[in-house]
């Protein structure tokens, strides 16, 4: 069994986000990237499927993007995948979904992976297309939005999360594709032995201009932060001002406090 | 202008957000046809033409079949724009009528500007400006982002049908996991968010739910990372609140969340990042670490 993973590397949410010189995506200056979230439950599932199944399947991270992301397939490689593949892409944020798909779709075809695993979306770009389009490009089935995932024979039946806590149970063929949603299991923690193990697996690197010949189908066209709809109040300094603020507003504006 | 709405069913019930759509088409001066994998006792209410297609027959969850449905409506009906909510059923289907008609998509649509569409990016953090290459556009749609618009009337059926079967079988669905405690009828709740860094620190949360007489609710992240049951989650794929006092503790504000929280009286964030999509919402945002601004309230209240 043959099974790959896409991981996608993105900077902490937690960063001040300011636009980049061509004005249209975020400048990396003072990032720090870490693994896309979705893709971490991606990687967890494709490993405890390799764990479950007796070692047998063979694990593949792959990640597109300038030299940095080496540092995310190394994790993957850390958390239990086999060997990684580098697509080697500079300019990879000015790539719509479209032609990140086709390069993953070109590096994957002829390899007859059984199961192909990508995070939902990007904490990122958010556009949750990725995954979909590499299956469409593979003909695989697909199934997005998974909390819940079990491997049969030439089978697997994903657990769909839809809205207000439904879910809907759905069985596809291999090969096939899933869309990796939170909560999908619990990511592990690289160990130093397996991070030490991690540093002698193989990574591949392609250039990304041997698997992309499509144009793009959408331009960027700026990134700014949002309007400021809010007139809330913001408390800002110690914590025991900040405190005696907030509950003469709650007394003020709420009735809830006496 | 054209724009063909993609309608959704869930259960065998028409879904009201998909009256949202209508709203994104006025904003566009768009005439609209819709398609709909659902019902004939369950139809909208707008006049025009409604392409019907039985989800008897096509099912509800069959992707690869409501992909050809769509790419036969859009045969017929030459759209600009093909335009779905960004749902599980929007997000799932979108990227396959995309790749089945070689045009572009944009992802959660929040705004129509003058020269292309802005979608959130970075955990909704900010906002980006997308300009499609070619037509028909395939878009989605943040729910919310639009009003629902209910033109009204009865509209004009026409049949649509594919050929062939899905790649997906569907076993079927799972109701919500039991509600643990029954948000909705609480006055006041204290939300924990990943922001307070370890399951041992709910008992700060739940301590100053119990000095404003709440109930505790919880983010994603935090049932996801089993420090509290399901039944707590607030948000799109948990329960909808409106108490009187939310107070959010520690938690970024990500759009499943706001969507099921915004409603309520008064809003108070606690966070550190003051840049957080929270502070959207919040009627006062504290910008301090959760855990020494929580005790610190809880103990003052006690007083």
């Amino acid at each position: 069994m043959k099974i790959l993973v896409c991981i996608k590397q993105v900077p902490d949410m937690e960063s001040r986000f300011r636009p980049d010189a061509s004005g249209v995506w975020y400048s990396e200056i003072d990032m720090a990237f870490r693994v896309n979230e979705y893709d971490e439950f991606a990687i967890e599932e494709a490993v405890r499927l390799k764990e479950k199944l007796g070692g047998e399947p063979e694990l593949t991270v792959l990640s597109l993007g300038p030299d940095r992301v080496v540092e995310g397939i190394k994790k993957a490689l850390a958390m239990g995948c086999d060997r990684g593949i580098h697509v080697q892409d500079s300019s990879s944020h000015l790539k719509d979904p479209w032609q990140v798909a086709s390069a993953i779709a070109a590096c994957a075809r002829g390899e007859n992976y059984d199961l192909i695993f990508t995070g939902l979306q990007s904490q990122d770009r958010g556009s949750a297309q990725v995954g979909v389009m590499l299956a469409e490009l593979l003909d695989y089935p697909c199934a997005t939005t998974a909390i819940g995932f079990e491997c049969g024979q030439g089978t697997v039946t994903v657990k769909r999360e839809l809205e207000g806590g439904l879910r809907a149970v759905v069985r596809l063929k291999t090969p096939a594709l899933v869309t990796c949603q939170l909560g999908l299991n619990q990511p592990r923690y690289p160990t130093l032995p397996n991070i030490m193990k991690a540093k002698k697996k193989e990574i591949r690197a392609v250039p990304v201009s041997e698997m992309l010949h499509e144009e793009p189908r959408t331009v960027m066209a700026g990134f700014y932060s949002p309007p400021k709809k809010g007139s809330g109040i913001v408390l800002e300094g110690d914590v025991p001002d900040q405190v005696d603020k907030l509950i003469g507003i709650l007394k003020d504006k709420t009735g809830l406090l006496r | 202008m054209k724009a063909l709405l993609i309608a959704e069913c869930r259960d065998g019930k028409f879904l009201d957000y998909s009256y949202e759509l209508f709203g994104f088409a006025a904003q566009l001066g768009a005439d609209t046809t819709m398609l709909l994998v659902g019902k004939e006792g369950e139809l909208p209410e707008c006049g025009g033409t409604v392409y019907l297609a039985d989800a008897g027959r096509y099912g509800e969850q069959n992707p690869d079949l409501h992909k050809r449905l769509v790419l036969a409506a859009v045969e017929r009906e030459r759209p600009d724009y093909v335009v779905l909510m960004h749902s599980s059923y929007g997000w799932d289907l979108a990227p396959r009528v995309a790749a089945g008609l070689k045009v572009a998509q944009l992802s959660e649509v929040v705004s129509v500007a003058d020269d292309g569409f802005e979608l959130p990016c970075c955990s909704q953090k900010m906002r980006r400006k997308a300009k499609p290459v070619g037509s028909p556009v395939v878009l989605t749609l943040q729910l919310g982002a639009f009003p629902a618009v209910k033109p009204g009337g009865v509209p004009a059926l026409q049949r649509i049908d594919a050929e062939g079967e899905g790649k997906l079988e569907f076993l079927g669905y799972e109701p919500p996991p039991p509600k643990g405690v029954d948000l909705g009828r609480a006055e006041v709740i204290v939300s924990a968010g990943r922001g307070i860094g370890k399951k041992e620190n709910i008992e700060a949360i739940a301590a100053l739910a119990r000095a404003l007489g709440g109930e505790v609710g919880a983010s994603r992240p935090v049932v996801d990372s089993g420090w509290i049951e399901a039944g707590h989650q607030v948000g799109t794929t948990g329960q909808t609140v409106s108490p009187k006092l939310y107070v959010a503790c520690g938690i970024s504000g990500a759009i499943q969340h706001l969507a099921g929280m915004k409603k309520s009286g008064f809003i108070v964030a606690v966070n550190k990042d003051k840049e957080a999509p929270i502070g959207e919402v919040a009627d006062v945002l504290v910008v301090a670490d959760v855990m020494q601004f929580v005790p610190a309230l809880t103990a003052k209240l006690a007083k």
